[in-house]
């Protein structure tokens, strides 16, 4: 088996083409804007975003699917990162897993398995077999006769049965229920603890997923907000809640992420944990703390300015 | 089962609390094999290296210990330390902040003695004005 796969993205730029031309030009907006991660190999690391963030562009760009504007992104074993444009031994490591599936349309399911057993190093049949079986998925048919649930079970057993050193699921759900989004991710754990490998999960559903997640990278508008490990990013946060004017006190002169009035009750968001002796002196001072939940964080943090409810401490 | 380990701590923290909390109510005693990490990851739904990180502290506290090839067991000894450190840490962490609280609701010293000791003797529960909490 291949070692894992990690990725290094360096102020990556992409600009897609307006319609009319060829070539992207300086005025078309950036889809990626100065993007700069680094992706752990071997780790679930969850690309989060508000739609529109630039998630999708991302990995398109680690599987080779399209070449960056400007920047350098680079795929590869530890050690030995590489540029996976035109790359075959990076792409062949590397499977995305797109909604639209990349399944041949006009051909039986296990039409498109058959080839994928081929280009695939890793590629283990029986698992993808019996994936196949547990998510009801008729091979026999045609993609456009399966529901859009059996498309993305489809997607996510292409991906999970890859073994690819850089497996990567863009929004790979879509359409599945719940049952079978919580069998993916049973099989995904499973699979994952027994051949480790680097996995991407892109999501906007962050509560349901961000405990697979060992790594987080948060995008908006383009660029990248974080990229920090999970534990890390669920301390990040406290919710001060008590008297205003203590809140106030505390929360003075800490970056605030959200504040919410409840008659004379304050409730703020401060982003950057509090040191013990600070804990224990908010508490003295009346104030209750609370953790912040990553999709809370996510929220505060990606909040569009026209939405805000986010004011400066005056 | 998705719903374990809710508390505001870490999940890391919380699965260690958990092991902890079964070594000392001797649901777990010395030389039994504890899930491994792909058991606690697939039934938790969490990440495999969110619970080897538990396992890497119990460890380092002496209260599991590896066999190669084989996997985690609890440590000989591990209810006596377990015992000893949170005991080490009852008066500061448990009983300071009730006695805190009982100054803020100005119960008088001797009624909560007075309740520790008809606890102890199982004649009484509340011989203190109602205390909630």
């Amino acid at each position: 088996m291949t070692a894992p796969f990690g990725a290094r993205l360096d102020d990556v730029v992409v600009r897609y083409p307006a319609p009319a031309r060829l070539r992207p030009s300086p005025d078309d907006a950036p889809a990626l804007d100065g993007a700069t991660c680094t992706v752990r190999a071997g780790s679930i690391t969850g690309v989060l975003g508000r739609n529109g963030a630039g998630k999708t562009t991302l990995l398109s760009l680690l599987a080779a699917f399209r070449r960056p504007t400007g920047g350098t992104v680079l795929v590869g074993p530890d050690g030995s990162l590489e540029d996976p444009w035109e790359n075959t031994w990076i792409t062949s490591g590397v499977q995305l897993v797109r909604e639209s599936g990349d399944v041949y349309p006009e051909e039986a399911v296990s039409e498109t398995f058959e080839y994928l057993a081929n280009v695939r190093p890793d590629w283990d049949g029986d698992l993808a077999s019996r994936l196949l079986d547990q998510f009801e998925v008729d091979v026999r048919k045609k993609p456009a006769a399966l529901s859009r649930g059996k498309r993305s079970a489809v997607g996510a057993v292409i991906g999970l049965a890859s073994r690819a050193p850089l497996t990567i699921f863009d929004e790979v759900y879509l359409g599945m229920d719940a049952p079978t989004r919580y069998a993916f991710y049973d099989a995904l754990l499973e699979d994952y603890a027994e051949h480790p490998r680097t996995v991407l999960v892109s999501s906007h559903h962050v509560e349901e997923v961000e405990r697979l997640f060992e790594d987080v990278i948060v995008l908006d508008e383009g660029r990248v907000l974080l990229a920090e490990p999970a534990d890390d990013l669920r301390a990040r946060a406290v919710s001060l809640t008590g008297p205003s004017a203590a809140v106030e006190r505390v929360a003075d002169g800490r970056p605030v992420l959200h504040r919410q009035q409840l008659g004379p009750t304050l409730q703020v968001v401060v982003d950057g944990p509090l040191a013990p002796d600070e804990r224990a002196a908010a508490q003295d001072a009346g104030l209750t703390l609370g953790p912040v939940p990553l999709q809370d964080l996510f929220v505060h943090l990606t909040r569009t300015p026209a939405g805000t409810t986010t004011e400066e401490v005056p | 089962m998705n719903r374990v380990f809710d508390g505001p701590e870490p999940i890391y923290v919380q699965i260690a609390q958990m092991i902890r909390g079964q070594v000392l109510a001797r649901e777990l005693t010395e030389e039994d094999q504890v899930m491994s990490t792909t058991q606690f990851a697939t039934t938790f739904r969490i990440n495999p290296a969110t619970a080897a990180k538990a396992f890497g502290q119990l460890v380092d506290e002496g209260v599991l210990y590896k066999r190669r090839g084989l996997g985690m067991f609890v440590a000989p000894g591990a209810r006596e330390r377990l015992l000893d450190e949170h005991r080490r840490r009852y008066f500061a962490e448990v009983l300071e902040p009730a006695l805190v609280q009982a100054e803020l609701l100005e119960i008088p010293l001797d009624s909560i003695v007075d309740h520790v000791r008809g606890r102890a003797h199982g004649t009484t529960r509340g011989t203190d004005p109602e205390v909630s909490s």
